[in-house]
Formats: C-alpha cells, sequence, structure tokens
C-alpha cells in the first residue's frame, strides 16, 4: 500500500489530478456550509449577468440564478452521481464476472451470452431505452448509466478471473481443502480487486461524463435542479449571446473529468506491475552505446571472424544497475562451434545479442568494451552498418520458435523477407530461394509448407523455419541462443543433428548457447562457462569436460544428472547464483565455493591462460598447469 | 471465408433475438397501461381499444412479445402517433443523417487514431509523443457536447468559416459541398473522444508489440526500422485494435446523440430524445431495436476483418 | 508390502467444441486406461514428452480432475468423488511452476496455514508449531513466514511448496516437474531434500518429469508415457540401458549424453499422432522403425512376458 502511494506520487501528473481532484471533492463537501446564494432561487431582472460582477463572481443565467452557486450545488451532484454509479457498476459488475469466470462451463456459457446481448447495443441506446421506460430523471439516469456499464465490467474482470482460477495456486488452495467460496474470497479476489480499482479510476470520469449527457439532453436532473449537464443543457439557447452560462459548467466537467483521468492512469500505473520495471519502453533499434570517455579499442585478432574484447553491457532500471555481461572476451574463428554454457541469469543470451546491438534499450546499454566483426568494431557503429551486417553476415536463431516468428505472416514471406531486405531480388526468385532454404533444412514437402502459417506447424517445424531463416543470406557466423531447450528430446537430437551437418557444409562459425553439457559434448569444439556475466572458464570441449579446471565448473557438472549413471544422490552446490546488481568484491563464486580463502573477495581475478588452450579464472583451481 | 461469413451471421441471430427481448422487456417495464402510455393522456377509449386489438395489448406478455416480433419481422414496426407516420419510414429517414456523420466521424477516429498511436510508440517519450499524448488526454477528458458548442462559438460564429448548424442550407442547392460544409464541426467534435481512445490503445497495442520476440527476430533478420514499426509491429498490432475499433463505433453512435442535439442535426439521437420526451413509446421502441441490429452487422463486418488479418482465427 | 496407490483403468477424455447445449463436437483422450500399482515407500518415475498426458493423469490423482473412467484407491480407500478436501489428506502435489503456485497476495504463513486449519482443524498455537518443524525440515528460516512469495528465489519457493504438501500431512506426493523450472545447480538441491524428507518421514512419491537424467537418479520403477498411455514399465536400472519398447529406445537415444556422438535416431517425421484422429493401432507405428501390419490395426496391452519389464509393445526389443 505505501509503495502504492509512493509510486503514485512519484507520476507527476497523477500527483496534479489528484490535488486538483482533492480540492473539487472537498469543496463539494463543503458547499452547504460556504455562504452561497440559493441555487435555485430565480431572479429574472438580474438575468445573464456578466461574470465578475458585484454578488455575482460567474455571472447569472437566463433565470438570474447565481452561476457559482449552481456551479458548486451542481459539481456535487454531479461528482456523487457519477461516483454512485462507477461503484454500483464496479460491485454488480465485478460480482458477475467473478462467478462466471470462476465456475467456468455451463454458468460461464449463459451469463456470458446475456452481457454479450447487452453490449451489442451501443451503450448509449441501453440507457435512452431505460431513461425512456422510467421516465426521465436524476436517479433514473444514474441507474441507466450504472445498467449500462455493468457488462463492460463483468466482461473484463471475467477475463481477469479467468486467468487466475486457472493459476496453481487456486488448485493448491483446493487440495488445502477449501471451499469455493472460501477460495473465491481469499484467493481470486484479492488478486482481481486492484484490477477492478484500475477498471473503475480509469470509468469514473467517463460515468461522469455520462450522466452529465443525459442532463444535457434534458433526461437527467429535472428543473429547477442543477447538475452541470444540464446547466450546460440549459446554457445552449443562450451560447451565442451569453457564453459564459456555456463555458463556467463546461469548464468545470472538463476539469474534473481531467483530474479524474490524470488520477486514474497514474493508479493504473503504479498498480500494474508491469509498468513498474518500466517493461513497456520502446527497445530502440540498435542497443545505446556509452563506453567510457577516452575508450580505446584493443588490437583485434585477425584470425577470427567474431571476437569479443572486455564487452559489458548493464540494464539501468530506476536506481539499480545490472551488470549483465562485465567484460566478456571470446573468440570464434571461422567454421568453429563454440559453446556458451551458465545457469539462468548467467549473461548468456545478453552476451549473444550484444554482439549484433538487439539488446533492449532502454534498459540496456553496451558500457565497455568491443565486438570485432573481422578486425572491425561494431560497438557504437552506425546503424545502417548494423543492419547490413544483421542476418546477412552474422545471423540468429532464438529460443522459442513460436514466439520468434511473426504470427500473422506465412514463413514463406518471412524468409522471402530475410532474403530481400539485403538483395535486390524480385520476389518470384526469392520465394523459390525460400523452399530452397525450407529444403535444405529437411522439411517434407517444401513447396507447399512455403505458405503455412508458424501456428501450423509443429514445435520443431517452426525451429527448422528459424534455422533457414538464419541460412537465408549465407551468413558467416550463426549465433543460437539455446534453440532447443523448448523442444522434446527426441525433437532435439534431431534439431541439433540438422544444425552439425549444415555448419560442415557450409563452413558455418556458430555460437551455440545452451545449459546441457550433453549438448555441448556433441555439438562444440570449445566452450566457454559464464559465471554471473564473466566467463570463468573456456578450452576446448574435451579438456574441459575431461577435466574441469574452475570449481564452478567442477561442481556444475557433478551437480547434473547424465543418463545412465543409475540412482544416486547429487552433489549440490549450496546457495544461490549472486544477483548481478550486487556482485561482490574479487571471485562471483566465493560464497558457494569450498575452496575459497581471502584473497578470493578481494580485486579482480583474471581470466588466466591454463596450458595452452585454456583459461580458468581463479587462483586457485583445480588443476595444474603441468597436467592441463 | 464465406463459410466464415455464414456462421458469424447465424451465430448473430441469437444476439439479434436477444436484443429484441431485451427491448421488449425495458418498454414492457413502464407503468400502467400500455395502450394509454403509448397514445397519450388524450386518447380517447375507442383509440384504446383499438390500439389494444393490433398489438395484442391485452395479452400475457410472452404472446405480446410474438406478435410484436412478427411485426418487427415483416417490417413493421408501429406508427408514431405523435408524427403521424409509420414509424420505419422515419427510422430510415433519420438514421440516414446519423450514418453520414458517424461514418464519417468513424473514419476520422481510426485513421487519426491510429496514426497518432504508431507515431507516438515509435517516438515514446520524444516531443511528438508528449504532445499527442497531452492531445489525448484533453480529448478524452471534454465532454463532446461542450466542444461542439465552442466550436459554434469560434468557427461558425466568430470566424464564420462553417454555418451553425443543420444538415442542409435553408436555402439554396443540396450538394455535396454542402454537406461537407455543414458536415466538418460536427464530424469533428464526434470523433475527438473516439480518436484519443483509439490514439491511446494504439499506442499501448504497439509498445506491448515492440517488446515481442518475433520483433527482434525481424531486427536480427537485417529489416530496416521503418518496415519494423509499420509492417511487423502495426500489422501484430491491429490484432488488439481491431476489436476496439468496433467498440469506438458503437461510442461514436452513441455520442452522436449528443452532437446532433447541439447541431441540430436531424439523426436518429434527436428523434429518440424527442420521442422520450413526448413519451412517444413505439418510435423509441422501433428506433433502439434498428439502430443495435445495425450495430451488430456492423460489428460482423469487423469480426470477418479481423478473421482476415489474423490467420489462427480459424475460418 | 502395501499398496499406496491402485490405479485400475484410469481414463480422461476432454470434450472439444463444446457446445451450449447437446455433445461435444469431439473428445480427445488425454489418458487412456491405465492400470498401475504404486507401492509404500516405492519412487515411480513418469516420463514423457509434452503432451502425453502427465500432468492430467497427476491431477485425476489428486482429485483436481474426475476422472472419466476407472478407480483410484489410495493406502487401500477407494475414492471416486473428486474432491480435493478427501484426497488432501492422504496424497498432496507438488507443482512445476513454484512461483505461481503460491497465492501472490498471501504471507507465507497464511498460505502454510491453509491446509492445517482447513484439512485438519488446528488451533493456532498447534499450527504455528508444526509450521516451525516442518521448515525445519525443509530448511528454511522462521522469519520467511511473513513474507510474500515474491521475495523468494525459484528454489526457495520450491521448499515453501514442498513445504506446504507436507504440512497437510499426506504420505502419498505427486511430484509433478518440481525441478524443471529451477536452475541446474538448485535443482540438485530440492532433489536431494525431496531424498532426505522421504526417508525422514517415510514418503511415497510419483516424480513426473520430462528429464530422463533425472527421473534415472531418483526413481525405483520408470513407467514411459506415450500419447496418454503407458509404454512401458519396469526397474529404473533397467528402462533405459536395455528399454524394450521402441519409444523408450528412441528417448534414451535422444538424450543428449558426454562422450556419445550426435546422430538423429529417427529420420521420419517426428510429429505426434493427431489426438482428434488417433491411429487405430498403435500410436507409435507412424515413428516406429520396426512397425508391421498388426502395429496399424491392433492396439498392443501393457504386458510382463517374464522379465520384469512390461512393454505394450508387439515386436519388443530384446531387453
Ligand atoms: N530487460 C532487462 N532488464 C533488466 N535486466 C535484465 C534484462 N534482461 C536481462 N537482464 C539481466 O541480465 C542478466 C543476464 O540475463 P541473460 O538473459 O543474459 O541470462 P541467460 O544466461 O541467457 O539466462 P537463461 O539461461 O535464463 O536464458 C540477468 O540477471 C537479468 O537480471
Ligand atoms: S577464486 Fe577462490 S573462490 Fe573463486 S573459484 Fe577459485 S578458489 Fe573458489
Ligand atoms: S507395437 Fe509395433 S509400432 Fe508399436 S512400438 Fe511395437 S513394434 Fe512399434
Ligand atoms: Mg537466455
Amino acid at each position: 500500500m505505501s509503495a502504492f502511494l509512493k509510486l503514485l506520487a512519484r507520476n507527476q501528473l497523477a500527483l496534479a489530478g489528484l490535488i486538483v481532484m482533492g480540492i473539487v471533492v472537498v469543496l463539494a463537501l463543503l458547499t452547504p456550509l460556504l455562504p452561497l446564494a440559493d441555487p435555485d432561487v430565480t431572479n429574472t431582472p438580474a438575468r445573464f449577468t456578466p461574470p465578475f460582477s458585484e454578488g455575482a463572481w460567474l455571472g447569472t443565467d437566463h433565470l438570474g440564478r447565481d452561476l457559482l452557486s449552481r456551479l458548486m450545488w451542481g459539481t456535487r451532484l454531479s461528482l456523487a452521481v457519477g461516483f454512485a454509479a462507477a461503484t454500483i457498476a464496479a460491485t454488480l459488475g465485478a460480482a458477475i464476472g467473478i462467478i462466471s469466470g470462476f465456475y467456468g462451463g455451463r454458468v460461464d456459457n449463459i451469463i456470458m451470452r446475456f452481457v454479450d446481448v447487452l453490449m451489442a447495443f451501443p451503450y448509449i441506446l441501453l440507457a435512452l431505452a431505460i431513461v425512456a421506460a422510467l421516465g426521465p430523471g436524476l436517479m433514473n439516469a444514474l441507474i441507466a448509466v450504472a445498467a449500462v456499464n455493468i457488462p463492460f465490467f463483468a466482461r473484463n474482470i471475467r477475463g481477469i478471473t479467468v486467468g487466475i482460477a486457472h493459476k496453481e495456486f487456486v488448485d493448491a488452495a483446493r487440495l488445502a481443502g477449501l471451499s469455493d467460496a472460501k477460495i473465491i474470497l481469499t484467493e481470486i479476489l484479492p488478486n482481481v480487486l486492484p484490477v477492478i480499482v484500475i477498471a473503475m479510476s480509469t470509468t469514473v470520469g467517463w460515468m461522469i461524463l455520462e450522466t452529465a449527457g443525459l442532463s444535457f439532453l434534458g433526461l437527467g436532473s429535472q428543473p429547477p435542479q442543477a447538475d452541470l449537464g444540464s446547466m450546460l443543457g440549459e446554457a445552449r439557447n443562450a451560447l451565442i449571446t451569453n457564453p459564459h452560462t456555456s463555458i463556467v459548467p463546461g469548464v468545470m466537467i472538463l476539469i474534473i473529468v481531467m483530474a479524474i483521468n490524470l488520477l486514474g492512469d497514474g493508479v493504473r500505473d503504479a498498480l500494474d506491475p508491469r509498468l513498474k520495471s518500466g517493461a513497456l519502453n520502446r527497445p530502440l533499434p540498435a542497443t545505446l552505446v556509452a563506453r567510457p570517455a577516452g575508450y580505446t579499442a584493443p588490437a583485434p585478432d585477425g584470425e577470427a571472424v567474431l571476437q569479443l574484447a572486455g564487452l559489458e553491457t548493464q540494464f539501468h532500471v530506476g536506481r539499480r544497475t545490472y551488470r549483465a555481461v562485465g567484460g566478456v572476451d571470446l573468440q570464434i574463428s571461422p567454421g568453429e562451434c563454440v559453446g556458451l554454457i551458465g545457469e539462468s541469469g548467467s549473461g548468456k543470451s545478453v552476451t549473444a545479442l550484444s554482439i549484433m546491438g538487439l539488446v533492449a534499450s532502454p534498459p540496456g546499454k553496451i558500457t565497455g568494451g568491443s565486438v570485432f566483426y573481422k578486425g572491425q568494431d561494431l560497438v557504437g557503429a552506425p546503424y545502417e552498418r548494423l543492419r547490413s551486417l544483421r542476418g546477412r553476415r552474422v545471423a540468429y536463431i532464438f529460443q522459442d520458435p513460436l514466439a520468434t516468428l511473426h504470427p500473422l505472416y506465412t514463413v514463406g514471406d518471412q524468409l522471402i523477407e530475410a532474403v530481400r531486405c539485403h538483395r535486390n531480388v524480385p520476389k518470384s526468385e526469392a520465394r523459390a530461394h525460400a523452399i530452397e532454404l525450407l529444403r535444405a533444412v529437411r522439411i517434407p514437402n517444401a513447396a507447399d509448407r512455403v505458405d503455412s502459417y508458424p501456428h501450423e506447424l509443429s514445435g520443431g517445424m517452426r525451429q527448422r523455419v528459424g534455422i533457414a531463416m538464419a541460412l537465408a543470406n549465407d551468413p558467416e557466423v550463426i549465433i543460437a541462443d539455446e534453440p532447443t531447450t523448448a523442444l522434446d528430446v527426441t525433437v532435439q537430437a534431431q534439431i541439433l543433428t540438422l544444425l552439425d551437418d549444415l555448419r560442415r557444409d557450409r563452413g558455418l562459425a556458430i555460437l551455440f548457447i545452451t545449459h546441457d553439457f550433453g549438448v555441448v559434448a556433441q555439438l562444440c569444439d570449445r566452450v566457454a562457462v559464464m559465471y554471473a556475466g564473466r566467463i570463468v572458464e573456456d578450452g576446448t570441449v574435451d579438456d574441459i569436460l575431461a577435466a574441469p579446471a574452475h570449481p564452478y565448473t567442477k561442481r556444475l557438472m557433478a551437480c547434473v544428472p547424465e543418463l545412465g549413471g543409475g540412482r544416486r544422490r547429487l552433489e549440490a552446490i549450496p546457495g544461490l547464483p549472486p544477483v548481478v546488481d550486487n556482485l561482490p568484491d574479487g571471485c562471483a563464486f566465493a560464497d558457494r565455493c569450498d575452496k575459497a580463502r581471502d584473497a578470493c573477495r578481494q580485486g579482480t581475478i583474471p581470466l588466466d591462460p591454463l596450458g595452452a588452450t585454456r583459461r580458468v579464472r581463479c587462483i586457485d583451481p583445480e588443476l595444474q598447469e603441468a597436467s592441463a | 471465408m464465406t463459410g466464415y461469413i455464414l456462421k458469424r451471421l447465424i451465430s448473430a441471430i441469437p444476439v439479434l433475438i436477444g436484443i429484441s427481448i431485451v427491448v421488449f422487456l425495458i418498454m414492457a417495464m413502464i407503468p400502467g397501461d400500455p395502450a394509454t402510455a403509448i397514445l397519450g393522456s388524450y386518447a380517447t377509449p375507442e383509440n384504446v381499444a383499438e390500439l389494444n386489438r393490433d398489438l395484442g395489448l391485452d395479452k400475457p406478455l410472452v404472446q405480446r412479445y410474438f406478435i410484436w416480433l412478427s411485426n418487427l419481422m415483416q417490417g413493421d414496426l408501429g406508427r408514431s402517433f405523435n408524427l403521424n407516420r409509420p414509424v420505419l419510414d422515419e427510422v430510415l429517414e433519420r438514421f440516414n443523417a446519423t450514418l453520414i456523420l458517424a461514418g464519417t466521424s468513424f473514419v476520422l477516429c481510426s485513421v487519426l487514431g491510429i496514426a497518432a498511436g504508431v507515431i507516438s510508440a515509435a517516438r515514446q517519450y520524444g516531443i511528438a509523443d508528449k504532445a499527442i499524448t497531452f492531445a489525448v488526454l484533453l480529448g478524452i477528458s471534454i465532454p463532446s457536447f461542450f466542444l461542439g458548442m465552442m466550436m459554434i462559438l469560434i468557427f461558425a460564429v466568430n470566424l464564420r468559416w462553417f454555418p451553425v448548424s443543420g444538415m442542409w442550407p435553408i436555402y439554396g442547392t443540396r450538394d455535396i459541398w454542402a454537406l461537407i460544409d455543414h458536415l466538418t464541426m460536427p464530424a469533428l467534435a464526434l470523433s475527438v473522444v473516439a480518436t484519443g481512445v483509439v490514439a491511446r490503445l494504439s499506442r499501448s497495442a504497439m509498445l506491448e508489440v515492440l517488446r515481442q520476440d518475433f520483433i527482434r527476430t525481424a531486427r536480427a533478420k537485417g529489416v530496416h526500422e521503418r518496415s519494423i514499426i509499420w509492417r511487423h509491429a502495426l500489422r501484430a498490432a491491429m490484432v488488439s485494435i481491431i476489436p476496439v475499433l468496433g467498440i469506438q463505433a458503437g461510442f461514436v453512435l452513441s455520442g452522436a446523440v449528443y452532437i446532433e442535439r447541439v447541431f441540430q442535426w436531424p439523426g436518429i439521437g434527436q428523434m429518440l430524445v424527442d420521442a422520450i420526451l413526448r413519451r412517444d413509446i413505439l418510435l423509441v421502441q422501433g428506433g433502439v431495436v434498428f439502430v443495435a441490429a445495425c450495430y451488430v452487422l456492423f460489428n460482423i463486418i469487423v469480426d470477418v476483418a479481423q478473421s482476415l488479418l489474423d490467420p489462427r482465427i480459424k475460418t | 508390502m502395501s499398496l499406496a496407490l491402485k490405479l485400475t483403468g484410469l481414463t480422461k477424455d476432454f470434450p472439444v467444441g463444446k457446445r451450449l447445449l447437446g455433445p461435444p463436437r469431439a473428445v480427445v483422450h488425454a489418458v487412456q486406461p491405465v492400470t498401475l500399482d504404486v507401492e509404500t515407500g516405492e519412487t515411480l518415475g513418469i516420463v514423457g514428452e509434452s503432451g502425453c498426458g502427465k500432468s492430467t493423469l497427476a491431477r485425476m490423482l489428486v482429485g483436481l480432475l474426475p476422472p472419466t473412467e476407472g478407480a483410484i484407491e489410495i493406502e487401500g480407500e477407494a475414492l471416486n468423488a473428486a474432491n480435493p478436501a478427501e484426497f488432501g489428506k492422504k496424497i498432496q502435489y507438488v507443482f512445476q511452476d513454484p512461483l505461481s503456485s503460491l497465492n501472490p497476495r498471501k504471507t507465507i504463513r497464511q498460505i502454510m496455514d491453509a491446509p492445517l486449519k482447513n484439512l485438519h482443524g488446528m488451533a493456532a498455537p498447534a499450527r504455528r508449531k508444526r509450521i516451525a518443524q516442518i521448515f525445519a525440515a525443509v530448511n528454511l528460516r522462521e522469519e520467511f513466514l511473513d513474507r510474500y512469495p515474491h521475495e523468494f528465489s525459484g528454489g526457495q519457493a520450491q521448499r515453501i511448496g514442498i513445504a506446504r504438501a507436507l504440512a497437510a500431512e499426506a504420505r502419498i506426493l505427486i511430484l509433478d516437474e518440481p525441478v524443471s523450472a529451477l536452475d541446474v545447480s538448485v535443482q540438485a538441491q530440492v532433489l536431494n531434500l525431496l531424498a532426505d524428507l522421504k526417508t525422514e518421514f517415510g514418503l511415497t512419491y510419483l516424480f513426473i518429469t520430462h528429464d530422463l537424467a533425472v527421473v534415472e537418479a531418483v526413481s525405483d520403477r520408470i513407467a514411459v508415457l506415450y500419447f496418454g498411455a503407458l509404454v512401458e514399465l519396469g526397474p529404473a536400472e533397467r528402462i533405459f540401458n536395455a528399454p524394450r519398447h521402441p519409444y523408450t529406445k528412441l528417448l534414451a537415444d535422444s538424450a543428449p549424453v558426454v562422450g556419445r556422438d550426435l546422430s538423429a535416431p529417427e529420420g521420419k517425421e517426428t510429429e505426434l499422432p493427431d489426438p482428434l484422429n488417433p491411429p487405430p493401432g498403435c500410436s507409435f507405428a507412424a515413428r516406429c522403425p520396426r512397425a508391421t501390419e498388426r502395429c496399424r490395426a491392433e492396439v498392443p496391452v501393457l504386458e510382463d512376458k517374464g522379465s520384469g519389464v512390461a512393454a505394450a509393445c508387439f515386436h519388443p526389443l530384446e531387453g
């Protein structure tokens, strides 16, 4: 709650809305106590007194009634009616929505059909019909506006409830013996409540407008009683001769509704957790670069097609800085397959995405180091240069093949686009090439499948399309970020075989990201192990798997069960990986390492060579140089 | 595709029946003797008896509904005693005027709203975004009837750019230019709120889509940013924008009631309000059923458009 | 040895394309008749790929889903009404996603209280004591009790989920992919904890997973599920070393293992059969290298031909 208020207060617009609304509400509450003229007493000789006159600050209306007084009383009435309508609609709508969404099945079906019918009316027709039946009057207008809004709430809340009712914690509550009524009250309602509050705060303003509208039409409050809408309605006839009688109530409605809308948006932002982390930022076309002033790139290695040198990428979220990648050095030679292995959150994906500037920015930022493609630094390169290399020289394959393909274009269109954004070829030629590519990744009936949409393919087929897309322009390097993690083992085996064949046929270099040592062993030539944003060990796959040198590598391998090992107890690593917004000094693994000593917690432990082909970031590696 | 349209049309039948029941029931809530309510207090006992016979008002509720429904199916919405003409004739004439006004506003709000939303999202936190966001906030907070009145004051009375009210000039030719002249202000005033809502939603739909993995895939392919925004992102965002356009069509139709009043536009909203104040029940009933049915059909068009856009919807 | 669980012909069909009135348009046979005994104190592993019916089976066992046909006997007592409260004291469930199985708006204490209060009707002081005991058993600090779920890492949240299941005092736990959402280093911690709890409280586990290496490391017996049916059942050490069902062999050959060369064990399409339109005979026939005419016409039943391993196959491999 206090966090919510803090967030709300930080939003200046919402705060302004809150203050304005507070003043209006206080004035409306105090109206009966203020020394105002009677709002309903007519005084025809003094009609249409202009504003700022003696005894009538805002002037008088066509019957000589004091506008200020009518405005205050009218505001009071409009606010009361608007809030009442919103509360009634929200309560009833939410109750209907929760019941419908929680019970589902036939109950849901019947309720929702009924809601559909009510929503099939343009809403004012329903309101007009209700007013027509009940007769004009403010109370009836309130009923009409509330009734018309119930279906909107019901449908909205039902949707949310269905989502929550299928969450596992609801099942858990059932298993703990809770009754349906208790589940609704203690599990569902607390989780739906923020949505109800959001829906209410974003619709109150609208309901005030609607009731004002009905009064404006003469169907709401009846003379001489004033609400803002009826004041405006009565003033309409004198619009041209005495505009102030219209402007006064009109501006008041505008102020109230605007304040409520600002406040409502603030409430929504504060309650919607997605907005809290700034996740709704639009990612820029290329990752922002902010290397320290005077940064000079090291000399690139001539042989590598891709070389990362001291690459650092950070996320700035609020006041925290996540050092997702904290200085990664890695080289990939032509035709080589390098594995990058590590636990979740160790920075594998961010490393991979940094290479072509694909890290979402904001909040991501490359804050140091270089990425050399054939000796040219890509960090900070102009967007057009990056774009022309993306997909043409360096291509990506991502993890979840359903989310990574555009759902509304056929796979053919997406392949054709991949070709045509780098080469100016006619569409028919690109299409032929697309079919060719689908054949290359062994998709049966390629000529038919080219017109399929992604959702029509199985997971394995989709990932083949993803691979075909990466191959579209004959790249030199493919960066594959856990391409088989979302797939079943039998499909994974096929995709891995395909990748292995393709790389040998085409001389591709691959950066293969995974968390599975078995996969690394089967596919890669070299492997780098990542922990907390840094590489802790790299070398050839055979060396490292046979004799890991870094304590983390060794223990990680020991705690993963391997097929064929039989029933056994695993060597767990105690503790958790550190969070990268608060890395300790020295070795990041020290808290979990049984060999840790004081020297491990000081300075920066360098990634030192160990033998000819390996490097390890540890002051006390598991094996010494001689034996490496 | 024809199969899908057919399916959608069939599924609209229960909704239409539901609408007729709801309208009928609401009208049946009117207290007192229905014939007197319809005819007004000046009715002679003979008039009342005749109407009772015609509409079966002395029969039980269910039977009365079916009589009304079968008349409805034959296009007989009854007779307005106030206007002394068939309800259907009046409704058709008035709906025509509303359609011109609301249709124009709907097109305006869709085009302007989506464009504003996309630009706003593409330049998030830039000057264009801030300006659009502020304009949108203003637009959705101002009562359209007040806006209409202010427009009259400024553009008709002071600047004399447009006529104050009406649909046609009182004297002079009724050509398209005359219509546009009269239409501009009410159509703009009516579209403001809806444009705001559409712009807001388009902006957030675009922001939502731009974070998706398939956008990153497109970038990784080397697709140009312009194409990312207008081809990849907008197309995917349209999936959530189109249903909102359907809802906004209902809001535009609803808002037309106020705007018609302000600009003296001879549309169906004006007709309904007058009919309610004069307690011309059959006219209200007929008008509501007719417009609601048209809106249901419009929503079928929206659904079909959605299914053309999104192959995941089973056709 | 007493039986903890006895399933007889347990079946679940899901209607698809429900209509407001009248019968549904089609049915999916999510779980085909499963007959299975689980002995007290045993860990039975259930493996299968996504969509093979693992979770549906598990949810029936705790009463979250009513079976279409068949019977469940728990510790010798038949339980046919799908009423989780009735099942709750005997059998509990540990969920795959530890965070989504904890209500974000309740404190850990409220979450732990629920089974004690509703299943056992304990008063507050007794609950407090019991929770302290359980938390000690799963290595969680008591100060966590007043926090909210989002403050915990996946591994800690999963311990809380296990603690909640223990609180119900059920002696049978259904573990539905309990470590799949966890990091490998944390996965080992949780697996070891589960093993310790089992000895300490004499529990029986049904351990569901898609990870062959994990299931082999924790189970006494393993059941392989394919397309809603049990295709092979036998002692853990034999299942993957000497598979008898061709599907089990395919699984074993597909798992990436250090020191074994990459070879796609299958050339054909890997599609699962269409659940709305299942093949008439063995559901694996389209992918099976040993398939014959008979396989395509008749459904093989699970039987043990004397080797101690039961397989549903007309032409099993030599075990
Ligand atoms: N958009 C983001 N905003 C803030 N922090 C982020 C963002 N994306 C990643 N991070 C941080 O970067 C760190 C590294 O994440 P990354 O995705 O590279 O890990 P990973 O090794 O690929 O993990 P996984 O195995 O789960 O894919 C994480 O600790 C995370 O907190
Ligand atoms: S540097 Fe020290 S703490 Fe780190 S891994 Fe090596 S021995 Fe362990
Ligand atoms: S029954 Fe036939 S098709 Fe099925 S697994 Fe055995 S051999 Fe293969
Ligand atoms: Mg990753």
